[in-house]
């Protein structure tokens, strides 16, 4: 049993204890440790179910490569499924539960599985469930389904606040043990802005546990000193729980600091997500140890050497009395040391390799520690923990030589260098045979802006794995950078490290060489997928051969660890089945994050009402003020009507219209987009832009545009008013502000560059306010100022003037067919005017009316609405604007497009009116079906409904549609779909349903 | 199995696992055999994704035609068959496209037991969220074009949207969900297995699974294609098509002609898994973002597409924060949730956003591309519609609608205008 | 996330603050335009795997339409130029011969 030792431990705090709760169970811990040391020290090494068979599973790493320790921590709006108890730095009252068991962590029905682990191989479900074809979705589906998953799904609301950071620097610095250091010392004296980013609480990495000694001082000292000498360097900045999450193209790096995970709540933001345009990235990223695979290696007890090292020396925990040592390395040597020193029994080391010598090994000899060469572990004796281990000979099939009685197994199969971050933008890999490891080629790295490295790395992180190696490397790469970054490299020398030099290893993959398969059966390579080295030799042995196949086959790191601790050892094993060499099976790729990133990170402070920008016009609070229900119009708000008391927003709908066809209403129409055209060839570009005739139009005047893409399609429409010799000014739809703006500046700056035009978008200098109703004229001439009358401002024209004092721009412009005026201001005196025109015209019976209001008017109307009779694929001619499209003109954009074949085709829908018979309203995007089926077994189609209202004017249903040769086909009887699964009859009117000679709006 | 006169395989089933457990699975054969290529073919496919493989089992399974090659320059469903989010619906607008992925949408339903490989189809249904009154209408319009297309579909409220999907927020501030298009029989699929199911049955039907066999040029003479040379040598056939999404250009240039495609990055993203939480498969148009939970637990999200050209598999980050977002406003739960992986895929885009089934101006040459970032869902309508092109030399009805002339003559099929255009 | 320099404001721009734009030096078919040109100058592109000539605007800056060269296999860029050019700058093709020796040219 794991357990506290009496002294020791460098970063847990004696003097203040802790309490936590696991499963409802209280539990004693110490500040400085994590979840996992606690409860490891605590004697709870049961933490969770593996994902297929649900085995037992206990802690086997130390850091973020832990694929096994995974909670369910918090509760409420703090919950968080699958945290790595091995680095949840534990805090006062922390609740954690274990995943993925039923009824209980002891006692999990799931385990079932892993009796039947033989008939559940890797692919298995490729194979079954074929059969009868209703059980997949009904029947297995919903199991598969319920036994996978780990933790539980949040169901709360995020009570925590997140936020984002952005900087720039010189060089960025992942990771702070001794090789970011003293490439951040190398860079911080050569003047660079550096960043230096370290993912634990503790500067360091792994060297004060190892044990090294750097210029004469203990690791941990010289840590502290060359902190002193970077914290004094006003150019580099420091940061500790930050880890660099990804890196992407053009130096651009994603970091993420967590604040107060290890204090929930105490200060806001949890985390801090840092978005950093680095010239270069140098990774210190260090390498993280493989286990071996032996048969049962998934027990709880066994553990990765470095592991075990940790948890005795950083939190003075004890794995168990007594630990065996299987290693191919002389690394796990200084576990056995550890424990040793820890008063611990180390029964024996077991080594894979012939004929074991060297200094380290001879110095755990010396302490009288049994050391066996050429052995391995056979299997690992014992269920929901290791009771011993059986040994046999390494190159043997398994035929056990002896049994060794032990409570935890540490092992060592080697170290990988943590090559994520270099591989995110494309840097390659390769093989090193002597300490059989991938590392970054310096021939291919990840490329930047200008074509050059963007990355750099170093020590372990670059394959160098012994302390003065990761020194000498570290400092070697960065002076490389600095001088690639083009600054003056610091005069200093590389630390010195006193080490002790260690035996090569020996690649081993399976334990024993020979297994025979009920041995590799039992040999876990990814721990919490449950995969096995029978489950990649199977992949292989059925021709899932590339390495991409084999994990898709077999899960193989596809777990939440993303194979830290698996790919390189799958991939051995898929090497080896398939009698490669292991870099000619080559690597997956490497995908962000480097550990599982926090979405609510990711959005920072963009959500409720920071989601998106929110527009309003300067009209707004007087729309609150008379209880709008507003819709959003792309990020607009308009009020879609403004409902009484006891009205539903169809009755409020219908006294608008009516109030405004029989006495005054107002628009909010400063929505529309307004866009100032200027210039000596203003002219000649808007006859390019728009299909009508523009240059022609006279001052003074106001005229209907339509404006198409190049391809042909109609994709805006407005009035456009010439205001004097060399300018006009274009509203646009309230969507296609800033879309139109940028089409023509798009067409003025990459075509038409050498015409003298400039465009100003002044859609929010001016509020718009439309007055309408037959009572208009009378309300504009109570507030007294400028001549309104039908002889001094016309209908389609304007005039610039004041009303009741106020400085405005007048357009007879009609969107509802009746007597109306258009009212621009300066947005800020837009409120004032509202006012004014809403107590002046009391007695008139003023009204405010809603976008659906004029939507019903303009369809009683027949004019068409961008976006409901358009759609992106209507041309003008089809919607009865062809008197809108100028033959005279020589070209503007779209001109040729509806030349094409397709768009001169007489078959194509045009628009018309629909009335039903019976006087009801059509159902949104009613299609009109024809007679037979197409080849395809599809309904024939003759149209389809574009706009349709109930028209409070007409009390009847109308709508617009398109139908084939509609024009040609006035009065005739069509079915339209009811919505019910029927037709309705409805015949083919003109589409201008009211006053059709436009009597109404020139008054 | 389809045919026998090719790779012997045999039937998976839980009596195949039975007895080779009790062997330790040492009787378990390859999936599909690894040949030497042949001199010729009667039929080279280039592109051992989806499309590719489904093209090549229909010209076996429709057309008898056997003596194909499918021509892979990497491992089969290494492409966008191996990256998508495997969405699976049919609730198109236009006609063609309708027909084309309804028809996929129901071969889907059966693949399993015709390719007798579990491709694990779950129709769990398909909601697209309204989330404007604009959206609102789309997808009223595209109810009512489903009802006579024979696609079956239906527009519900709120309060059934929470129903189905729990995990929604309907009331979010800023884009409420004001109904959403349903397609019940819509849902995932294991995107691997499809195109290792299909594989298998090429390969028992004697058909070549060429992988890692790069092309590297295309031969014609004067009345058309004459084979095409590739790193394993030169290989002779009289028909080829071309089925390579993002690489489809780069063929056209071997061949000597261009295509209206420009190659994108898609992305997408995986949560860490959790228990089951979500049994249907959401989009919302208005906010960018889709997202379904597989069998293993993840929340398996899509993304947006950036706007340059671009072939590196990697998409620009601030779209994964757009899409994060944005699903986060519609489901907060996602906020505590963490993203385990995101990646990119090249899509083909067209000048309608439509794809291509098309003869090309090179007599013998076929392509099949452009499918964006919908084309998992339509892999057996599009290998079904290819494969009757490549065998008559015309297209059938599914196909006859996305041909290439389509551009010219300005006959777009167009399926951006159902939703998403604010006014 | 690409970061590419706005050749009017002189601003090394974030990917964030630009809208792409699609291939560069397409000439404009009109009217008399037959249907062959006209189709090739709307749809047909050249979609590189490599050198790509390419349309940007400064959209959330100074607003500017501009040009640049751009690996589109690697993401390098090899230079950026303003819209108002009927082909690439020469010092600019120079550049990029230098660095990618069998390039078959822009046109």
């Amino acid at each position: 049993m794991s357990t506290r030792l009496a002294s020791g431990g460098r970063l847990i705090d004696r003097e203040t204890p802790i309490h936590f709760l696991f499963n409802g169970r209280k539990f004693p811990g110490y500040a400085g440790d994590t979840l996992a040391s606690a409860l490891l020290g605590a004697g709870q090494q049961l933490m969770g179910r593996s994902f297929k068979y649900h085995r037992p599973r206990s802690v086997v790493a130390s850091g973020h490569e832990e694929p096994n320790a995974l909670v369910n921590l918090g509760d409420g709006g703090r919950f968080e499924p699958n945290q790595r108890a091995t680095v949840t730095e534990l805090y006062d009252g922390l609740e954690a539960r274990s995943q993925n068991h039923w009824p209980s962590l002891e006692m999990d029905i799931g385990a079932l599985n892993d009796l039947a682990a033989r008939f559940l191989p890797a692919g298995f479900y490729y194979k079954t469930f074929i059969h009868p074809r209703w059980a997949w979705k009904h029947l297995f589906e919903p199991v598969i389904r319920r036994s996978a998953g780990l933790g539980r799904a949040p169901v709360e609301r995020d009570a925590d606040r997140y936020e984002h950071y952005h900087t720039h620097c010189d060089l960025l610095i992942a990771g702070g043990g001794i090789a970011g250091l003293q490439a951040a010392l190398v860079a911080g004296r050569a003047g660079l802005s550096v960043l230096l980013l370290e993912q634990s609480p503790h500067w360091g990495g792994r060297s004060p546990v190892d044990g090294a000694t750097i210029d004469g001082a203990e690791a941990d000292d010289w840590v502290k000193i060359a902190l002193q000498e970077l914290e004094s360097l006003d150019n580099v900045r420091l940061r500790l729980r930050c880890q660099v999450a990804g890196l992407y193209d053009h130096g651009y790096a994603l970091a993420v600091e967590r604040l107060a995970d290890h204090q929930p709540g105490a200060i806001p933001p949890r985390q801090r997500l840092w978005r950093i345009r680095a010239r270069h990235v140098l990774t210190a990223t260090g390498a993280i140890e493989r286990p071996l695979a032996f048969a049962s290696n998934d027990t709880p007890g066994v553990m990765l050497a470095s592991a075990v090292r940790d948890y005795v020396v950083n939190w003075g925990v004890s794995p168990g009395d007594r630990t065996v040592i299987v290693t191919n390395n002389d690394d796990a040597y200084r576990t056995a040391i550890a424990l040793h020193e820890a008063g611990l029994v180390v029964p024996m080391v077991v080594d894979a390799r012939p004929g074991v010598g060297g200094p380290l090994a001879e110095t755990v000899r010396a302490l009288g520690i049994r050391v066996e060469s050429g052995k391995a572990i056979a299997k690992v004796l014992g269920g929901k923990s290791v009771g011993g281990v059986a040994i046999a000979a390494q190159a043997g099939e398994g035929a056990v030589l002896e049994t060794v009685p032990c409570e935890a197994v540490a092992m060592s199969g080697g170290w990988s260098p943590v090559v994520h971050l270099w591989s995110h933008c494309g840097g390659k890999l390769i093989w090193d045979e002597v300490s059989a490891l991938f590392r970054p080629d310096p021939a291919r790295p990840p490329t930047g802006a200008d074509g050059s490295a963007m990355v750099t790395p170093a020590g372990s992180a670059n394959g160098a794995l012994l302390a003065d190696a990761v020194l000498a490397d570290a400092d070697a790469q960065a002076r490389a950078a600095v001088k690639a970054l083009g600054a003056r490299l610091p005069k200093s020398a590389v630390p010195q490290v006193e080490t002790v030099a260690e035996q090569p290893l020996a690649a081993t993959w399976i334990m024993p060489q020979g297994a025979g398969p009920a041995l590799r059966a039992k040999m876990w390579l990814d721990f919490q997928n449950d995969v096995k080295v029978s489950d990649v030799q199977l992949a292989a042995q059925e021709g899932y051969a590339s390495v991409e196949h084999a994990k898709r086959y077999t899960t193989l790191g596809m777990a939440t660890d993303q194979g830290k601790l698996s790919n390189i050892n799958g991939l051995a094993v898929l090497a080896g089945a398939l009698d490669q060499r292991i870099p000619s099976v080559g690597t997956t790729t490497f995908r962000p994050p480097y550990t599982p990133l926090t979405m609510g990170t990711i959005a920072g402070e963009a959500r409720g009402v920071l989601f998106q920008p929110l527009r309003k016009t300067a009209l707004h609070s007087a729309h609150e003020a008379a209880r709008a229900d507003f819709e959003p119009v792309g990020q607009w708000r308009r009020p879609y009507c403004y409902p009484r008391p006891g009205e539903d927003r169809q009755a409020a709908v219908v006294r608008e219209v009516k109030n405004t066809r029989q006495a005054v209403g107002l628009l909010d129409a400063s929505t529309l987009g307004k866009i100032i055209v200027s210039g000596p060839d203003a002219g000649r570009f808007l006859d390019m832009i728009y299909t009508n005739m523009m240059s022609t139009l006279a001052p003074g005047k106001c005229r209907y545009g339509l404006i198409c893409s190049e391809n042909g399609f109609l994709i805006d429409d407005g009035v456009v008013a010439r205001i004097d010799e060399q300018t006009w000014l274009c509203h646009t739809t309230t969507g296609g502000a800033e879309r139109i703006h940028g089409h023509m500046e798009d067409w003025l700056q990459c075509e038409w560059w050498d015409w003298q035009v400039h465009t100003a978008n002044v859609t929010e200098q001016f509020a718009q306010i439309g007055v309408v109703g037959p009572k208009a004229r009378l309300l504009l001439e109570t507030l007294g100022g400028m001549d309104v009358s039908k002889e001094a401002l016309p209908f389609m024209h304007w005039a610039d003037g004041r009303l009741g004092g106020f400085p405005v721009r007048v357009y007879r412009i009609s969107f509802s067919g009746e007597l109306s005026y258009e009212i621009a201001l300066p947005a800020s005196q837009g409120l004032a005017l509202w006012q004014r025109l809403m107590a002046a015209g009391e007695e008139l019976g003023v009204m405010p009316y809603g976008t659906e209001a004029l939507h019903v008017m303009r369809a009683e109307k027949g004019f068409i609405m961008i976006g409901d009779e358009t759609d992106g694929t209507i041309i003008p001619q089809d919607l009865g604007l062809s008197w809108a499209v100028s033959k005279k003109k020589a070209d503007f954009l779209g001109k040729r497009a509806q030349q094409r074949s397709h768009m001169t085709d007489p078959d194509r829908w045009k628009l018309v009116g629909l009335e039903t018979l019976d006087g009801s309203v059509l159902p949104d995007g009613a299609h009109l079906p024809a007679a037979g089926e197409n080849a395809n077994g599809q309904r024939n189609v003759q149209g389809r409904v574009t706009s349709t209202y109930y028209s409070p004017t007409l009390d009847r249903g109308i709508a617009l549609a398109l139908v084939h040769r509609g024009p040609d086909r006035m009065g005739e009887e069509v079915p339209v779909q009811d919505g019910k699964g029927g037709t309705v009859a409805a015949r083919i009117v003109s589409p201008v349903f009211f006053d059709p000679k436009g009597e109404k709006q020139d008054v | 199995m389809p045919g026998s006169r090719g790779f012997d395989v045999k039937r998976y089933s839980v009596f195949a696992i039975a007895r080779e457990a009790l062997r330790w699975h040492r009787g378990w054969e390859r999936a599909w055999a690894t040949p030497e290529p042949k001199p010729e073919y009667d039929v080279v496919i280039v592109g051992g994704g989806g499309h590719g493989l489904a093209t090549a089992y229909y010209l076996g399974k429709n057309h008898g035609i056997t003596n194909v090659a499918v021509v892979e320059k990497g491992w089969l469903g290494g492409g966008n068959t191996g990256r998508n989010t495997t969405i699976i619906r049919s609730n198109y607008l236009q006609d063609p496209s309708a027909a084309i992925y309804e028809k996929a949408r129901s071969l889907y339903e059966t693949m399993s037991q015709d390719l007798n490989m579990n491709v694990m189809f779950s129709p769990r249904g398909v909601m697209m969220l309204a989330q404007t009154e604009h959206e609102v209408r789309g997808y009223k319009r595209t109810e009512m074009a489903n009802a006579l297309q024979g696609v079956k579909t239906e527009f519900i409220g709120p309060e059934r949207v929470k129903e189905l999907c729990p995990i929604i927020h309907i009331e979010g501030p800023r884009y409420p969900v004001l109904g959403a298009l349903w397609q019940a029989r819509g849902g995932t699929a294991r995107h691997d297995a499809v195109a290792w199911g299909y594989a298998r049955a090429c390969s028992a039907m004697g058909m070549h699974i060429l992988q890692n066999t790069e092309v590297t040029g295309i031969t014609r003479d004067a009345s058309g294609v004459t084979g095409i040379e590739t790193s394993r040598g030169r290989i002779a056939t009289r028909k080829l098509g071309l089925v390579v999404a993002g690489h489809s250009g780069q063929l056209a240039e071997m061949a000597g002609f261009r295509l209206p495609i420009e190659s994108l990055a898609l992305q997408a993203l995986v949560s860490e898994p959790i228990k089951p939480c979500m049994d249907v498969v959401v989009m919302a148009n208005t906010v960018h973002g889709y997202m379904s939970q597989s069998d293993k637990g993840e929340m398996v999200i899509g993304g947006g597409t950036d706007g340059f050209n671009n072939f590196t598999q990697r998409g620009s980050f601030h779209h994964i924060e757009e899409t994060v977002r944005a699903l986060i406003e519609t489901f907060p739960m996602l906020s505590r949730l963490k993203m385990l992986r995101q990646w990119g895929g090249i899509v083909d885009m067209t000048g309608d956003r439509s794809p291509i089934i098309s003869t090309t101006p090179v007599p013998g040459i076929f392509v099949d591309c452009g499918w964006g970032t919908g084309g998992f869902k339509a892999i057996p309508g599009s290998g079904w519609a290819m494969a009757e092109l490549m065998a008559k030399g015309q297209p059938g009805p599914l196909a006859e609608a996305f041909g290439l002339s389509r551009f010219r003559e300005g006959r777009f099929i167009d399926e951006s205008v159902a939703a998403g255009v604010a006014h | 996330m690409l970061m590419l320099t706005c050749p009017y404001c002189g601003i090394k721009a974030d990917e964030t603050e630009l809208t792409p734009g699609g291939e560069a030096h397409l000439t404009r078919f009109g009217p008399e335009a037959s249907d062959e040109d006209f189709e090739s100058y709307l749809f047909q592109r050249k979609n590189p795997k490599g050198v790509h000539f390419e349309r940007w605007r400064h959209a959330y800056g100074c607003g500017k339409w501009f040009l640049a060269a751009r690996d589109t296999a690697t993401l390098e860029v090899f230079g950026t130029y303003p819209a108002q050019s009927k082909a690439p700058p020469k010092r600019l093709l120079t550049a990029i011969r230098r660095k990618r020796p069998g390039w078959e040219g822009w046109e």
